[in-house]
C-alpha cells in the first residue's frame, strides 16, 4: 500500500499539485485520472521521487520514503517497477540486455539465473524470439511489453505506469490494460496508472483518484464513476460518445 | 552564469556519491574508451598529418633569409605541434566530434526518459553514465595528442621532404635540436585538462537537457561552444602557470 498526505508541487509561480492525499491500495490498479496537464505524471514522478515534491509525505507500506535515509530509500526503489509513457527502453541495449538491466545492477545472481527470469518475464508479456533485437526494432506495442517486462523482472511490490496507452491502437492498449490487470494480481503489487484513457479507467480501474487543475476532486471505484455527481469529473467522463451513450441508458 | 557555474560544480560532486561496483563501471570505461579514442583515430590522425605538413610549407615560406639554416623549419613545426596544435586544435575538434556527441547522446536519454529510469531503479544516473566518460575522456585523449604530435611531425616530414622545402636529414636534425623534455609534461597536463573540460562540459549540458529534439540539438551546440571556450581560457592559464 502506497499512501501519500498533502502533496504540493510548484514551477516557479506555477501551482502543479496542491495538497494531494490518497491511498493506493496493495493487489489492487489505481488510477491517476484527469485532462492532459492537471498534474498526474508529475503526482507520479512526486511518489517515485523522481521530483522532490514541496511539501507532503509518501509511505511505502508505513515506511516514510520522503524523509528516509539513503539505505532505505535504495531498499524501497528496489522494490518499485516503472513502465514510462515511451518504454523508456536503452537504445544501446537489445531487449534482453534491457530486461536484464535492473538484475545486473541490484542483484548477484549469475547469468543463467538471469537469463532465465528475462526469458519467464519476456514470455509472461507475450514476447518471444525478440531477445537479440534493439528497441529501434520494435512497435510501440512491443517496446511496452518490453518497458512491462524490465519493470517487473525484479519481482517488484510497486507498479507504476505512466499513460501505458498513450500512441498505441485500441486494440493493444486492452492488451496492455489487461496485462498489468493480470500482473497487478498475480503479483499482488500495488499499481499505480497514469492516464486518460476512458477504455483504461472502464476495463482495470479499481480505484480512481481523479485530478483537476492540481487538486484532488474524487476518489472511487470506476463503478461510481458516473454518478459521482462532480461536474468536472463529468465533463471529463462524457467527453467520449461512448461514455455519454451508457450514461443516458 | 555564476549560478550555472554553482550547478556545473555540484553536478561534479553528485558524480562521487552512489557510485556502482568496479566491475560495472569497469565495462562501461572500456565501452566508452572505445567510442571515445578509437574512433577517433582516423580523424586526429587526418588533421595532423595536414597541420603538420600545412605548417612545414608556411613556415618554409616565411623563413626568407638565407642565414637560417634549414632544419629551424622542423624545430618550428615541433614546437607548434607539441605546445599548440595536438593539444589545443584537435582539443577543438575533439569538442566538436566527442563533446556534442556525448551531450546528444545524453540529452536523448534524458528527453526519452531512460535517465529517469535508471534514477527509479536508484542508480544515481550522473555517476552510472557521466563518471566512464569522464575517466575514458581523460584516458584516451592524451593518446591522441601523442598520435597527433607523431602524425603532425610525419606530416610535415613527407611535405617538407617529398616536396624539396628540407632533406629528411635536416628534418630530423630540426626535431631533435634543443628538445626541452619539460614540453612532454606541458602537452600531457593540457591535453588531460581539456579532456576533462570537454567531458564534463558536454555530459553537463546533456544531462540537464529538458524539452523535446529541438533542445538536445540546442544542448550539442552549447556543449561545443562552452567547451571551446573553456579550452581557449584553460590554455592560456596554463601557458602562464607552466611556462610564463
Amino acid at each position: 500500500m502506497i499512501k501519500i498526505k498533502n502533496i504540493s508541487k510548484s514551477f516557479g509561480d506555477k501551482q502543479i499539485l496542491d495538497g494531494i492525499s490518497g491511498t493506493f491500495d496493495q493487489g489492487k490498479t489505481n488510477l491517476i485520472i484527469g485532462s492532459s496537464g492537471t498534474g498526474k505524471s508529475v503526482l507520479l514522478k512526486c511518489i517515485v521521487d523522481l521530483i522532490h515534491p514541496d511539501t507532503g509525505t509518501i509511505f511505502y507500506d508505513l515506511r516514510n520514503f520522503s524523509e528516509a535515509d539513503k539505505d532505505l530509500k535504495a531498499e524501497i526503489r528496489r522494490e518499485i517497477g516503472m513502465l514510462f509513457q515511451g518504454g523508456a527502453l536503452f537504445d544501446s541495449k537489445n531487449v534482453e540486455q534491457n530486461v536484464m538491466f535492473p538484475l545486473d545492477i541490484l542483484t548477484k545472481m549469475p547469468l543463467d539465473e538471469k537469463l532465465d527470469r528475462v526469458n519467464f518475464c519476456l514470455h509472461r508479456v507475450g514476447l518471444e524470439n525478440v531477445n537479440r533485437k534493439m528497441p529501434s526494432e520494435l512497435s510501440g506495442g512491443m517496446k511496452k511489453r518490453v518497458g512491462i517486462a524490465r519493470a517487473i523482472v525484479n519481482n517488484p511490490n510497486y507498479l507504476f505506469c505512466d499513460e501505458p496507452n498513450s500512441g498505441l491502437d485500441p486494440q493493444t492498449s486492452i492488451l496492455i490494460d489487461e496485462l498489468i490487470l493480470e500482473i497487478t494480481k498475480e503479483y499482488n503489487t500495488t499499481t499505480i496508472v497514469v492516464t486518460h484513457d476512458m477504455n483504461s479507467v472502464m476495463g482495470i480501474g479499481e480505484s480512481i483518484l481523479f485530478l483537476y487543475k492540481g487538486h484532488k476532486l474524487w476518489e472511487g471505484a470506476n463503478n461510481d464513476i458516473i454518478h459521482s455527481g462532480v461536474k468536472e469529473l463529468d465533463d471529463f467522463v462524457f467527453s467520449n460518445k461512448i461514455m455519454r451513450g451508457m450514461k443516458d441508458r | 552564469m555564476l549560478k550555472e557555474f554553482g550547478r556545473y560544480v555540484t553536478f561534479l560532486g553528485s558524480l562521487l556519491v552512489r557510485r556502482e561496483s568496479f566491475r560495472t563501471y569497469y565495462h562501461l570505461i572500456i565501452e566508452e574508451c572505445i567510442l571515445i579514442g578509437v574512433n577517433s583515430v582516423v580523424l586526429v590522425a587526418l588533421v595532423s598529418f595536414f597541420m603538420g605538413a600545412v605548417t612545414t610549407v608556411q613556415t618554409a615560406a616565411n623563413l626568407v633569409s638565407s642565414f637560417v639554416p634549414k632544419f629551424v623549419i622542423s624545430q618550428v613545426v615541433r614546437e607548434m605541434t607539441m605546445l599548440e596544435l595536438a593539444p589545443t586544435v584537435i582539443a577543438l575538434i575533439y569538442a566538436g566530434k566527442v563533446g556534442s556527441s556525448m551531450a546528444g547522446g545524453l540529452g536523448s536519454m534524458r528527453i526519452s526518459e531512460q535517465i529517469d529510469a535508471l534514477e527509479v531503479m536508484g542508480i544515481n544516473a550522473s555517476s552510472y553514465l557521466v563518471l566512464p566518460k569522464i575517466i575514458a575522456s581523460i584516458t584516451m585523449y592524451p593518446l591522441l595528442v601523442v598520435l597527433a604530435v607523431a602524425c603532425s611531425l610525419f606530416g610535415g616530414y613527407l611535405i617538407g621532404t617529398t616536396a624539396g622545402i628540407v632533406t629528411p636529414t635536416e628534418f630530423i636534425y630540426g626535431v631533435r635540436y634543443n628538445f626541452n623534455p619539460f614540453y612532454v609534461v606541458v602537452v600531457m597536463v593540457k591535453a588531460s585538462v581539456f579532456s576533462f573540460l570537454v567531458a564534463s562540459i558536454s555530459c553537463f549540458k546533456g544531462f540537464y537537457t529538458s524539452g523535446g529534439a529541438l533542445e538536445v540539438g540546442i544542448s550539442s551546440t552549447q556543449a561545443v561552444t562552452t567547451s571551446v571556450i573553456s579550452i581557449l581560457t584553460a590554455d592560456y592559464l596554463l601557458v602562464q602557470l607552466l611556462l610564463g
